[in-house]
């Protein structure tokens, strides 16, 4: 199991607190799925957010504060700021976004608020693409994790680019990532981990499902199926059938 | 004298960011706090001084992705 910035975790799966039915659904879920890692934002405060600070805690697993919503390196580094105040940890899912419709990262800014975070200590987690020149820039600007976006936030299509993610995954074999974004089914991240990542995150899947409880059993099943059939090497597909039971032996008929 | 929390005008008595947090009944709560949109530490608060017209952001932990 890969090393998060010094954190192993038990389980691949990372998952988001946010959209869903209810505080008790949201909580219930967690368990069920047995994520290692709940991401959180930072929000101005209305009534709500002490409350939810104590689900959190509750829970006893790694808080990931994200900078979500921000579309300036000036913004997340401050955002980031003052969520490792609150949430008492190093680590920030740094988001920059460059784009509303599609959410997708603004390479330029991520690298500039991912150099000053990690300058002053931070632990980033960059919301990226699968741009491997990008990833090369953040690993180089001291990101010793990656998380690629399978697809655009809150989508639900999976993973959009499979050549891309694996020549990503290939490109960086040393650097723990997490597919982060656009899955919606659990054999989008039983594929991603087949592929080798290390982790998957994901959130609207779980929250906006019929029965949040039981996707988020299935997400955590497919998250540690897909890490299993990884680790147990899977075979090379070919174009050509093979035949499974032995030819030697069988009957002249 | 007035200035903005969260977007909206307040006016307070108080001349300090610890005090006004205070103030508006965030005293003990689990907050971050920006002036004119620049990070201040909870232990810078006390000695940060408010003037008439700055802009505060009171941000809490909240649901996230």
């Amino acid at each position: 199991m890969r090393d998060f910035y010094g954190v192993t975790l038990d389980s691949p799966l990372m998952l988001g607190t946010a959209q869903y039915p209810s505080p008790a659904v949201m909580e219930a879920a967690f368990r069920a799925s047995g994520a290692s890692v709940a991401t959180v934002s930072l929000r101005r405060e209305t009534g709500g957010g002490q409350a939810f600070w104590q689900i959190i805690k509750g829970l006893g697993l790694h808080v990931l504060p994200n900078t979500a919503g921000c579309y300036s390196a000036r913004e997340a580094v401050t955002t980031a700021r003052m969520a490792r105040e609150v949430f008492e940890t190093n680590w920030i899912k740094l988001e920059v976004i460059g784009h509303a419709d599609t959410l997708q990262p603004d390479p330029f800014g991520l690298l500039e608020a991912a150099e000053t975070l990690a300058a002053e200590g931070f632990q980033v987690f960059p919301y990226t693409t699968e741009d491997q020149v990008l990833a090369q820039r953040l690993v180089d600007a001291g990101c010793r994790v990656l998380m690629p976006w399978g697809a655009p936030i809150g989508s639900g299509l999976g993973l959009n680019n499979r050549y891309g993610l694996r020549m990503l995954r290939a490109a960086f074999p040393d650097i723990p990532m997490v597919v982060d974004a656009g899955l919606g089914l659990p054999s989008h991240a039983a594929d991603a981990m087949e592929m080798g990542f290390d982790a998957v995150l994901l959130n609207t899947a779980v929250a906006q499902a019929d029965d949040p409880v039981a996707m988020a059993t299935a997400f955590g099943l497919a998250a540690r199926a897909g890490r299993m059939a990884h680790g147990a090497g899977p075979m090379a597909p070919r174009d050509m059938a093979v035949p499974s039971t032995p030819v030697i032996g069988k009957a002249w008929l | 004298m007035r200035i903005e929390v969260n977007g909206e005008a307040r006016d307070i008595a108080a001349t300090t960011l610890a005090d006004a947090l205070a103030e508006l009944g965030w005293g003990g709560a689990k907050v971050a706090t920006a002036l004119n949109g620049a990070f201040v530490p909870a232990t810078a608060r006390a000695a940060q001084p408010l003037r008439d017209g700055d802009r505060i952001e009171v941000l809490a932990p909240m649901q996230g992705g």
